[in-house]
């Protein structure tokens, strides 16, 4: 796999040489990466490329953003033929030594690592990059096999014996191997809610694995979701908050990837993850307190209905956003608290996973 | 035409100025007073055979005539201020009059006496102006005299502080110089002479002359002026010391002498003044480099009270072309003007009247404008009544004539302007322009603008917008002026500039307008602002987007050319990055890489220039 990369950064490299060798401006042509680009086919389960490419040739305006890109290339095949890794954040302060040609911001290395990111149609992990962010937290009935990173020994780690704490996905999941009795993931919004259910341990008396995502989940997270859920073939229900971002950003994010790095959604989406709650719906039947809902969130509902394809195919999501529009509000997990701190785990819970059937796809 | 013309020609007086100058001082009733005052007094002069000129207003003798009487009432005994206004601000009559004891108290006035007691109306109405407006008018003199005489003018002009607020104003020049006789008449009486129906473009818009800087000096200091004169090398250099007696608008000789003088011919003016000297926009200092702009011909050495000397230098060493007299244009003239000319008129018959005193009237066109107004073209213009001369009047607009000749303007010529741009400011840019002519109200006239941008001008101030009317730079009420109207409508944004909404535009822009006119139209008889009058508002913005659609050329031009270079840095910059990523990569030599940059900038060059 790694291999491969630096094969296609040759290949690319060989090509712009060729070019400029001919007198001719050099070319490079990338995915165009954006919500515009992809299909949504349940079948598939994810966010598909349409396949829309933007050609970036080499004029005198491009030319800054060339050359980065392609001492990022570099960069990248150095890594992987020396078996390091760079995170983002290091990758940009390697750009420090590149005179002229150095980033101002990190923003600016994070586009052009996504370029050849995209360009190559890989993952960054492959190209030697890895993310800052925390990849989410795991409490539950869950072994995971794991090998020690100096003595390259078998770890196994009991996700019930981390008392208080949790077990932290790491940034590369792909050779982890699990062995679990749970019935069901259950991926959590916030860590404050994850740690109520834990604390009460509620991985217990439900038989599941909770995941906490902190926000918009990581591409450790959904991948570590997405392998362990195929490898006990049980369900992923997710627990946000209700409100658009909880809904179109964490949600979609999870069960069907990005538009922004399309070509990686295969690997890195949740196609079996069901929406538990908050649902409109429940703001309704739970008379939960709620806040207004924020001009973004206003905007990012009708965006999601009008623009997301993933949105568009599902009617009860249409219905469900336009539910949200019409109230105007937005409420929160801990909202329940409202009804008693433990009404989560007591009452609506097991009210909900009664009638799994009756989520939201 | 100069007051100071070679001896035996009739002289042209500069009649005063009139009404709106006197209403920025005092409350409305007072304004109304003294407007009617100054037609009485012109009427009284008209009467006592003094002749006004009348180069920009014409006297209305019709409206003069009934309020004649009254005003001179309220000459005779001056408005004691509140007491005798009512509640609106009118005059209330105090007690009742009879005509017998009105008369008692009615007398001439004497132009002198009336200057003395409305110098405001004269440009003396402020230290600054006062100082300012006494160089002005020594200043046009000296010009006008050297220009008529066919001499180029060196004019030497020295301000020295005397005491504080009292200074010594010199002005020496190179002209004809004055014959001795007349030397008196020119600087110690008013209004003396005129030339009335012949139009031509001159300086005498400016006032009333040296004389009245002369007064405005014995008044203020009591000192008599200083005037040497002489007239050529075999001729003794006169020295005079002038006052005026104010009453009989005579002048007194104080004393009268041959002095020595290194000059051959030439005149000098000499004269003590309170007044107040100040830096900055609209200042002296202005005036006079402004005054070297418009007179290219002429070169001045100028010495300000504070001990800094400028020198102008000669920058055309030919006069200009010297300006023709026409006639008045059928279209131009107003009520009062043709009631006078009949009444003057030397022929015999109304067509042969309306041939001979007007220009562009044929035969043809004569016999139409009488068959319009329904008089006999053989009718004795002098025994016309008001109401023909004013079915006359209204008889000229129906019949179509000729627009005016306009070879009678002596514009200043854009090469010109744009050299003395240059030489007068630092800029990246120059332009100018010279408008062919045009007519307003039978009037011919010439527009030339001139621009400079850039350079050491100030890039965040509104632009200095500097006016000329006939040579002669207006410094005051620069908002009512049609030069600023005209620049503030022009949209100075198309051209590349900044421009707030209802103003000049912002950035470091010189604009300068010239009009050239036989008569100019000023708004006040204190003439320091261009009327509106469409066809001139409109001839000064074409020549104003003119100069700017060339500033725009150069500004785009300039940002194209700083692109380029901008590109071409970001060429040699980025380039050898995009060698050593395919050096790393592919791991070729230093020679390969070395190829690969020299071959990529220059396919780089090439597409950029295309």
């Amino acid at each position: 796999m790694a291999r491969d990369a630096v094969t296609k950064i040759k290949a690319q490299a060989t090509d712009v040489r060729e070019k400029i060798l001919k007198g001719k401006s050099p070319s490079m042509r990338f995915p165009l990466r954006a919500l515009s680009n992809v299909k949504y086919d349940p079948k598939q389960g994810y966010f598909e490329m349409r396949g829309k490419k933007k050609e970036r040739t080499l004029t005198v305006s491009t030319v800054k953003t060339f050359a980065q890109t392609l001492r990022m290339m570099a960069l990248s095949k150095q890594l992987v033929e020396q078996d390091d890794i760079a995170t983002k954040r290091e990758a940009y302060y390697v750009s420090k030594n590149w005179e002229e040609a150095r980033f101002l911001e990190q923003t600016e290395s994070d586009a052009v690592m996504e370029d050849v990111e995209a360009l190559f149609e890989t993952n960054r992990e492959q190209l030697g990059f890895v993310p800052e962010e925390k990849g989410g937290e795991v409490a539950g009935r869950l072994v995971i096999i794991d090998k020690d990173p100096n003595t390259g020994k078998k770890l196994r780690i009991d996700c019930t014996k981390f008392g208080s704490g949790a077990y932290s996905i790491p940034i590369t999941v792909e050779h982890l191997a699990f062995e679990t009795p749970a019935r069901f993931i259950l991926a959590i919004e916030t860590a404050g809610m994850f740690q109520r259910l834990v604390k009460h341990g509620y991985y217990k008396s439900a038989n599941c694995v909770l995941v906490s995502m902190g926000g918009v989940p990581t591409r450790a997270c959904r991948r570590f979701i997405r392998r362990l859920a195929d490898f006990k073939k049980i369900p992923v229900y997710v627990f946000v908050d209700g409100d658009p971002y909880g809904i179109s950003n964490i949600y979609r994010t999870l069960k069907v990837g990005s538009g922004n790095a399309a070509h990686l959604n295969e690997y890195f989406c949740v196609p079996q993850a069901r929406f538990l709650g908050i649902t409109p719906q429940d703001i309704v039947d739970y008379k939960l307190p709620t806040h207004p809902l924020k001009e973004v969130d206003i905007k990012r509902a009708r965006d999601a209905i009008k623009n997301d394809p993933f949105f568009q195919h599902h009617k009860p999501w249409v219905k469900a956003m336009n539910h949200l529009l019409e109230m105007g509000v937005r409420a929160e997990q801990q909202a329940l608290a409202k009804h008693g701190l433990n009404y989560v785990l007591e009452k609506y819970l097991p009210q909900k996973l009664r009638h799994t059937e009756r989520f939201l796809p | 035409m100069s007051k100071r013309a070679p001896a035996g020609k009739i002289q042209k007086g500069k009649r005063p100025g009139r009404g709106k100058a006197a209403g920025r001082a005092a409350s409305k009733a007072t304004v109304a007073h003294q407007k009617r005052s100054a037609k009485v007094v012109q009427m009284d002069l008209f009467k006592a055979g003094v002749v006004l000129g009348s180069e920009d207003e014409p006297a209305k003798p019709t409206n003069a005539e009934g309020p004649a009487a009254q005003g001179s009432l309220e000459l005779a005994e001056p408005p004691p201020g509140s007491s005798r206004q009512g509640r609106r601000g009118h005059p209330v009559p105090r007690r009742r009059e009879s005509a017998e004891s009105m008369a008692s108290r009615q007398r001439e006035i004497s132009v002198s006496e009336f200057f003395t007691k409305n110098r405001h109306l004269l440009g003396f109405d402020n230290p600054v102006k006062a100082l300012l407006t006494a160089t002005k008018e020594a200043v046009d003199n000296s010009l006008d005299a050297c220009e008529e005489a066919g001499i180029l003018p060196s004019l030497e002009i020295a301000v020295q502080e005397i005491e504080e607020n009292r200074f010594r104003l010199t002005v020496t020049d190179n002209g004809p110089g004055i014959v001795k006789q007349q030397i008196p008449k020119i600087f110690g009486k008013l209004l003396y002479g005129s030339k009335f129906h012949a139009l031509r473009q001159s300086r005498g818009q400016q006032g009333i002359g040296i004389s009245a800087a002369g007064m405005y000096s014995q008044l203020t200091t009591g000192k008599p002026v200083e005037i040497i004169s002489r007239t050529g090398r075999s001729k003794p250099a006169h020295r005079y010391e002038i006052t005026i007696d104010t009453a009989k608008n005579m002048p007194h000789v104080v004393s009268e002498s041959v002095v020595e003088w290194e000059q051959e011919h030439g005149t000098r003016v000499s004269m003590e003044l309170e007044g107040l000297y100040k830096k900055g926009r609209r200042s002296l200092d202005d005036y006079v480099s402004h005054s070297a702009l418009s007179n290219l011909h002429a070169e001045f050495l100028y010495r300000t009270p504070k001990g800094e000397e400028f020198k102008y230098e000669r920058l055309a060493n030919e006069l200009p072309k010297e300006p023709i007299s026409i006639k008045p244009h059928p279209h131009g003239v107003e009520l009062g003007i043709l009631m006078r000319m009949m009444k003057e008129s030397r022929s015999r018959g109304l067509a042969g009247a309306l041939q001979a005193d007007f220009s562009r009237v044929s035969a043809k066109v004569a016999e139409e404008i009488c068959s319009a107004a329904g008089l006999p073209p053989g009718a004795k213009p002098k025994n016309l009544k008001p109401a023909e001369i004013e079915r006359l009047f209204k008889a000229i607009p129906k019949v179509k004539i000729m627009s005016p000749p306009t070879n009678c303007l002596s514009p200043i010529g854009s090469e010109l302007i744009e050299n003395g741009l240059r030489k007068m400011v630092q800029a990246d840019f120059y332009s100018s322009v010279t408008r062919s002519p045009a007519v307003y109200r039978g009037n011919p006239f010439q527009i030339e603008v001139g621009l400079a941008y850039g350079g050491d001008l100030p890039a965040d101030e509104l632009a200095d917008l500097w006016r000329f009317a006939n040579r002669v730079p207006l410094q005051y009420q620069q908002s009512g002026c049609a030069m600023t109207r005209s620049a503030i409508s022009t949209d100075w944004r198309k051209y590349g500039l900044q421009q707030a909404r209802g103003a000049l535009p912002t950035g470091p822009v010189v604009l300068a307008v010239h009009i050239a006119s036989v008569w100019v139209p000023f708004t006040s008889e204190s003439k320091e602002a261009v009327a509106a009058y469409p066809e001139i508002i409109k001839e000064i913005r074409l020549g104003l987007q003119d100069c700017g659609r060339r500033l725009g050329a150069f500004l785009s031009r300039r940002r194209r050319m700083a692109d380029a270079e901008k590109k071409k840095s970001y060429i040699e910059r980025y380039i050898p990055h995009i060698g050593i990523a395919l050096r790393e990569i592919l791991g070729f030599s230093a020679k390969d890489e070395e190829k690969v940059v020299s071959t990529l900038k220059d396919t780089l060059e090439r597409s950029r220039r295309i």
